[in-house]
């Protein structure tokens, strides 16, 4: 009977008097009932004493639910687990090895301060053990014990003798070995009060490196994902030495397990860096390949963890992969994101040849039951046009006849990719424009509203009844979204600077209804833009509303080239699933102001300053972060010189832009030309802008116009400049 | 790496849980459940909340679920959960709410044994099962033994035991050939593949080294000038870690120490010239808005010594299908309103042989006209003795010092299951 008064009856009670029944079956069977109920989230903790008892058994199982109990309850119980210890030193010199190495293991879980100092005696001994199994344990509890206490694994010179084991006859131990090194070389360095001068806790030194190329070919799987992770840490300038580096690693392309296979390409690309021959380069992407696209008859999330990397992967080598779109077509029970991952690389691997095959088998998945994949599917039909000007036409085609299906909301994707089309290739398919219009009532969703209006201002001149169309938006103007009544704004002035003689009434009334009856000052202020332009200088305002616009073009990374250097050296990991840095998403989700800082470094100019401050943004809503499909395009809208995304956020529409809820670069797009379909010249605007909009005195924020309207046009973010300017105004 | 590993079953109790390192609670594993389980939105197998990511595979209504709270290698994290399930698979068969439930004390046992504070430690199956077992028969804790299995589980040819020794020895080579098919209504290839495994199974005695050899076409053409046209072209081969990659690597040479019994030797792909053993022509036509017809002639592809048995076709029905008037020559065929598809199976078709279908779906008119997305045609199906790839065994050595002989067995295996598809 137990000695505290714990309660007469119920659960408890009963396990504890069967934990101190005379049968040993009864006594297992009232252990096994205990760790059931501690699985469920019960609390047996009061049991501790009874358990305990147990604990001092010949049956090996016994001892490991025993130990499991105690792993749970040490923590609770500090004053009780000294009562283990002698056990557990006992054990660790078993003659049975597996005895030892399971109380050298369990001990490290322990977490109690006062069975610490107990751990270090035989954790000594064990590091020596003659039983490899017994070191590959004792080495793990190596970095356990530096969790708990620094100093005591400093004191003994563990470390040292980590340092040691590297050497290890068994390739087990030095994999396990490498494993905890590194662990306590993370654990120092993202401490806060690291200081980069300190000597570094694991360095692979040459000497290593032979040892760690030795042990590959010999370790169990994991081990050599360990390994591979420590090669890739390898730092050299020697290019011979980093040749024979991927040649070694390079045979593990073969190896069955798929997290292998990742870690060997993450090595081969960190050092083929530093490989400047042309022919061998080739020889290693050429190796790679094969294995990425066998990973894809893996189960579907290591698939897409595969995808994520080929995805990052052709970024940098577009010569991977090169005849391989075919492997890359969805299977009808594909899961979606799977599905959506391998639509992207798609489109990124399509090019003259393949493009038959490649829009067939579009227009295939968006006749499917799943609204955002059929989405996803027509935009990458957009993609194909921008991305390849010799499909153009045949993507066109396609749109047509998915936009002939009359399905609600793929009738809607297709008009905001027209948009796109017509952004890349002005003026060339007009002809089509009566049957986007004639679909005008389907439309219920913002972006394809904007998107139809912004068609219809730009070749208002072509369209003869483009006043009566646009009147009908004027007369809804009020119900409408935001981003429809700017679109619908700049369309009426399009219209009107190109056919006064109509749309007289209809300029002057949408101006009226826009600054008079509109809540948000974006609108407003732009209606006021427009209107001092056309009262005062309606050349300018020709200048500025009518300016060419850049054709747009398909960004070939979606991380800067900086990002996507450091995300290559983490092929396989987290950091690559997300395309985002580390610190985004570990240690509070915040980027402390020296990493922002050496980010500037990397870069040569203030763009990566400024994507830092915008990994901050993300950083903070990674907080909260669900869903990670909104990986945010921070490098999007580089290629462009749309310098909107690079704004300091201050706006609420800004903000939104810099939050950046898509993963496709289009989306960005539109919702850029969603604010700024108007691009005006930079130097007309500021101007004009400073004498009419703040000369008169406009009751609203002072950013918000200038933002989306200078970024666009300026070509190179220089977001920072205008403001200061517009400021000094005041 | 992983900090925690759970096992919840479909209502988010949980049935399983492991802490590995203490940067978690125990009470992370409500999160998940609020987070994920409860939440039918979620369409991404990794969540990040804050700095902790859950890894999730589910199998059975079951959720496997890995937490980690640094920037982990996401690769070995699922290969990790996939490996525990084959690992509990091959414990007691099936993976399920009631198998976890019943072997809960050596489901901890074993992921005590296979992870050490967040990092994989040995998960051979052959190796864990010589001290980890299932029976309640006492265990021989001899020193000795343990030792031996230690050295196993650690040495360099941690899948093996030294003193294995059969009367007669034998080795048996399955080589299993998983076809992936998507044909568009034209009845053009749009992708067509092979998955091959090649399963064995080693009752040989010793430290037998083995040399294998296929009909590779880089290593035929190497060795013979005079060109042996029926060569495969493997795009890609995977080995299990026994098999040296070094030598694979220098001279596409196969040669290994096989663990003792059934294991997993190599996996390939092949894309070119893949021999598609069955021919589907689909011929459906929506007649009207009431009516669906259709007619399918399923034909064998390959010699008419060799047969093809257990054939399933499922051909999909629009959603509002009433009922199915189907005719068949052969087999039986059958409307399953659940899953919208008439299921036809054949239950053995001969070389060369030929069948139809033919059906009329009835549909009841619905008040909003929803286009049918037509999902294609899914085949299963398995032919023995034949491979999609054209891939041959060429020989398997067999080296020991005692120089025994040994019989060798092999089989060939060709199936789909769920990837062959047809549009139509």
């Amino acid at each position: 009977m137990s000695f505290r008064a714990g309660p007469r009856k119920g659960e408890n009670f009963e396990l504890s008097q069967d934990l101190n029944s005379e049968y040993r079956d009864k006594r297992k069977d009232a252990i096994k009932r205990v760790i059931a109920s501690m699985t469920v989230g019960k609390d047996v903790s009061g049991l501790f004493p009874d358990v305990l008892k147990n604990m001092q058994t010949d049956d090996l199982e016994q001892k490991k639910l025993v130990y499991l109990y105690l792993m749970n309850y040490a923590k609770t119980q500090p004053e009780l687990v000294i009562l283990a210890v002698n056990t557990f030193v006992k054990d660790s010199d078993d003659p049975n090895p597996l005895v030892r190495a399971l109380s050298i293991r369990t001990m490290g879980m322990l977490r109690a301060e006062k069975i610490i100092d107990y751990l270090c005696d035989p954790l000594q001994k064990c590091l020596r053990d003659e039983n490899p199994y017994v070191r590959k344990t004792a080495a793990l509890c190596v970095a356990k014990l530096y969790d708990l206490k620094p100093e005591l694994v400093i004191e003994n010179g563990f470390l040292e003798q980590l340092q040691e084991m590297i050497a290890d006859s068994n390739p087990m131990v030095v994999a396990n070995t490498v494993a905890a090194l590194s662990d306590i070389h993370t654990a120092v360095t993202s401490n806060p009060g690291y200081n980069p001068e300190d000597p570094a806790i694991f360095v692979v030194t040459t000497n290593i490196l032979n040892k760690l190329l030795i042990a590959l070919n010999e370790c169990s799987e994991w081990g050599r994902v360990a390994i591979l992770a420590a090669l890739a840490r390898y730092k050299t300038d020697d290019e011979k030495e980093r040749e024979h580096i991927c040649e070694r690693v390079v045979p593990q392309f073969q190896h069955v397990n798929g997290s292998v296979v990742l870690a060997a390409v993450k090595v081969v690309m960190i050092h083929m860096r530093g490989v400047h021959r042309e022919d061998l380069q080739k020889q290693f992407i050429r190796k790679m390949a094969p294995p990425l696209v066998t990973l894809l008859s893996s189960p579907p999330e290591v698939q897409w963890v595969a995808l994520r990397n080929v995805n990052l992967l052709l970024q940098k080598r577009s010569d991977l992969l090169q005849n391989e779109m075919r492997v890359f077509f969805c299977k009808y029970n594909d899961p979606l994101y799977v599905k959506i991952e391998k639509l992207d690389i798609m489109v990124r691997l399509a090019h003259e040849n393949n493009v038959d095959a490649l829009l067939s088998e579009l227009k295939e998945y968006a006749s499917e039951v799943d609204v955002d994949f059929v989405r996803k599917s027509i935009k990458a039909i957009g993609q194909a046009a921008i991305k390849i000007d010799s499909a153009a036409e045949r993507c066109v085609n396609v749109l047509l006849d998915l936009i002939a299906t009359r399905v609600s909301y793929v009738v809607q994707e297709a008009m905001v990719v027209m948009k796109d089309i017509f952004r890349r290739y002005p003026a060339t398919y007009e002809g089509i424009i009566p049957t986007l219009c004639a679909n005008l009532d389907e439309l219920d969703e913002p972006e394809a509203k904007a998107a139809l209006i912004w068609i219809i201002g730009e070749y208002a001149s072509r369209i003869d009844n483009a006043d009566e169309l646009l009147s009908m938006f004027v007369d809804t103007f009020t119900e409408e979204s935001y981003p429809v009544q700017l679109q619908t704004l700049t369309a009426v002035v399009k219209l009107f600077l190109k056919k006064p003689d109509v749309s007289q009434a209809l300029v002057q009334r949408i101006l009226n209804t826009a600054t008079k009856d509109c809540d948000s000052p974006d609108v407003r202020d732009r209606a006021y833009i427009y209107w001092r332009l056309l009262s005062s200088d309606p050349a300018a305002a020709k200048a500025v509303v009518l300016a060419h616009r850049p054709p747009i073009s398909l960004a070939r990374t979606t991380v800067s080239p900086a990002l996507l250097e450091e995300l290559l050296g983490e092929v396989g990991s987290l950091a690559s699933m997300y395309h985002k840095p580390e610190e985004t998403f570990i240690g509070r989700g915040r980027v402390g102001a020296d990493s922002v800082q050496r980010k500037g470094l990397d870069a040569d100019d203030k763009l990566a300053t400024q994507r830092a401050l915008q990994t901050v943004a993300h950083g903070q809503q990674s907080e909260n972060l669900l869903d990670f499909d909104d990986v945010p395009d921070a490098g999007v809208s580089q290629p462009f010189g749309l310098a909107a995304t690079t704004a300091i956020p201050q706006t609420p529409a800004a903000a939104s832009l810099i939050a950046g809820t898509s993963t496709n670069p289009l989306d960005d797009l539109v919702s850029i030309f969603g604010n700024t379909g108007n691009a005006m010249a930079p130097t007309q605007s500021q101007n004009s802008l400073g004498g009419l909009a703040f000369g008169n005195g406009v009751g609203s924020p002072v950013s918000a116009v200038p933002q989306s309207g200078f970024g666009s046009g300026v070509g190179s973010p220089v977001s920072q400049k205008p403001q200061d300017d517009l400021l000094g105004l005041f | 790496m992983i900090s925690a590993f759970f096992i919840f079953n479909q209502k988010g109790e949980v049935l399983i849980s492991r802490l590995y390192r203490p940067d978690v609670k125990r009470s992370i594993a409500d999160v998940f459940r609020i987070q994920v389980i409860s939440n039918s939105d979620v369409r991404s197998p990794i969540i990040t909340l804050g700095s902790t990511s859950f890894f999730h595979v589910r199998i059975n209504n079951l959720y496997i679920v890995a937490v980690t709270k640094c920037n982990a290698n996401a690769a070995l994290v699922f290969e990790y959960c996939y490996r525990f399930i084959a690992i509990a698979k091959s414990y007691f068969g099936k993976v399920d709410e009631e198998s976890v439930k019943n072997n809960f004390v050596l489901i901890y046992e074993l992921t005590d044994e296979i992870i050490d504070f967040g990092y994989p430690q040995n998960s051979e199956i052959d190796t864990l099962k010589t001290y980890i077992t299932v029976t309640d028969v006492v265990r021989s804790e001899a020193p000795e033994e343990s030792s031996k299995i230690t050295t196993q589980a650690t040495g360099v040819t941690s899948w093996r035991r030294q003193d294995v020794k059969y009367k007669k020895n034998e080795a048996f080579v399955d080589v299993v050939e998983t076809v992936n098919l998507s044909m568009s209504a034209k009845g053009t290839v749009l992708r067509a593949d092979v998955d091959g495994h090649i399963l064995m199974r080693a009752y040989l005695s010793g430290t037998p080294e083995c040399k294998f050899g296929l009909n590779d076409k880089l290593v035929i053409d190497k060795n013979d000038m005079t060109g042996a046209s029926d060569a495969v072209e493997l795009d890609d081969c995977r080995f299990h870690q026994c098999v040296k990659l070094n030598e694979f690597d220098a001279s596409r040479t196969i040669s290994f120490v096989p663990p003792d019994g059934e294991f997993e030797l190599m996996k390939y792909r092949s894309t070119s010239n893949v021999k598609l053993p069955l021919r589907i022509i689909a011929t459906v036509n929506e007649i009207g808005t009431t009516r669906v017809s259709y007619d399918i002639v399923i034909k064998a592809n390959f010699s008419n010594k060799l047969s093809a048995t257990n054939i399933i076709l499922r051909i999909p029905t629009p959603l509002n299908t009433t009922s199915v008037d189907c005719k068949v020559a052969a087999g039986k065929a059958k409307y399953v309103p659940g899953e919208n598809v008439v299921v036809w199976k054949l239950p053995r078709l001969q070389g060369g042989q030929e069948h139809t279908f033919s059906g009329l779906a009835s549909l009841t008119s619905t008040t909003v006209r929803q286009v049918w997305t037509r999902p294609p045609i899914d085949v299963d199906f398995q032919v023995l003795m034949f491979t999609a790839s054209g891939l041959i065994v060429r020989f398997l050595k067999v080296f020991e010092k005692s120089n025994y002989s040994s019989i060798k067995w092999v089989r060939y295996l060709t199936k789909a299951s769920g990837s062959y598809q047809i549009r139509y």
